[in-house]
């Protein structure tokens, strides 16, 4: 078994509920293949930073997957076959990290830049 | 003849720098004196590269939507390559623009 991250974005025009009706479904998948989804995590209806296929919004969906490897083969090739689903990334990974959401939305304590400082000495 | 005039000026530029370098150190700092910069993702409490940090990603990209050189970020060359490779991935999943116009 192993860690994968796995990221989709889905259609724009589909509901909430329809999307998670669809993590529901992915979930079976992988279970079905011996496998367990730790995480479940709806980044909700985000903006694209280009059109996929005409759409600007997509829904984005995050699963933490601990799977043997052909679970994730059986679900790229349903998501392949879905219509609904932009695009997917599967990413494998040593582990989760605790709490992505916290770590992506409130980033301000990001240090100023370094700026072009030239230290002149006034003596 | 432009190159004998290219060659002239590159010595002497190297000339210069050293002269530069001494000087920092004697005390006496020159108009064009480079702090050293560290890598951003060594060291200890440094953020972890990943593709889902779209802000974090943000600030090494150029206006136009470009990966920013190391050599102007600074960023390590082992790191530069995990960087590279998160920017690719965030603008495959469309969190990151491949242009900006």
């Amino acid at each position: 078994m192993a860690l994968y991250e796995h990221l989709l974005i889905a259609r724009q025009d589909i509901s909430a509920q329809a999307v998670d009706a669809l993590a529901q479904h992915l979930k079976t998948i992988v279970e079905g293949e011996g496998g367990k989804v730790e995480k479940q995590e709806y980044w909700g209806l985000r903006g694209l930073a280009y059109r996929i296929k005409k759409n600007r919004k997509g829904h984005y969906v995050l699963l933490n997957i601990n799977a043997p490897a052909k679970a994730v083969i059986e679900l790229e090739r349903q998501l392949k076959i879905n219509e609904d689903v932009l695009r997917y990334l599967t990413v494998k990974v040593e582990a989760f990290e605790v709490s992505s959401k916290s770590r992506r939305d409130d980033r301000s304590d990001a240090k100023p830049e370094g700026e072009t400082v030239k230290e002149e000495t006034a003596q | 003849m432009s190159f004998g005039g290219h060659s002239g000026g590159g010595e002497r530029r190297d000339r210069g720098d050293r002269e530069g370098g001494h000087g920092g150190a004697g005390g006496q700092r020159r108009p064009f004196f480079r702090r050293k910069k560290t890598c951003p993702f060594s060291g200890a409490n440094a953020p972890k590269i990943d593709y889902k940090d779209v802000k974090l990603l943000q600030r090494f990209i150029s206006e136009r939507g470009k990966i920013v050189p190391s050599r102007i970020t600074a960023v390590s060359a082992s790191k530069q390559r995990l960087l590279a490779k998160a920017i690719k991935r965030a603008r495959f999943m469309a969190l990151l623009p491949y242009v900006i116009e």
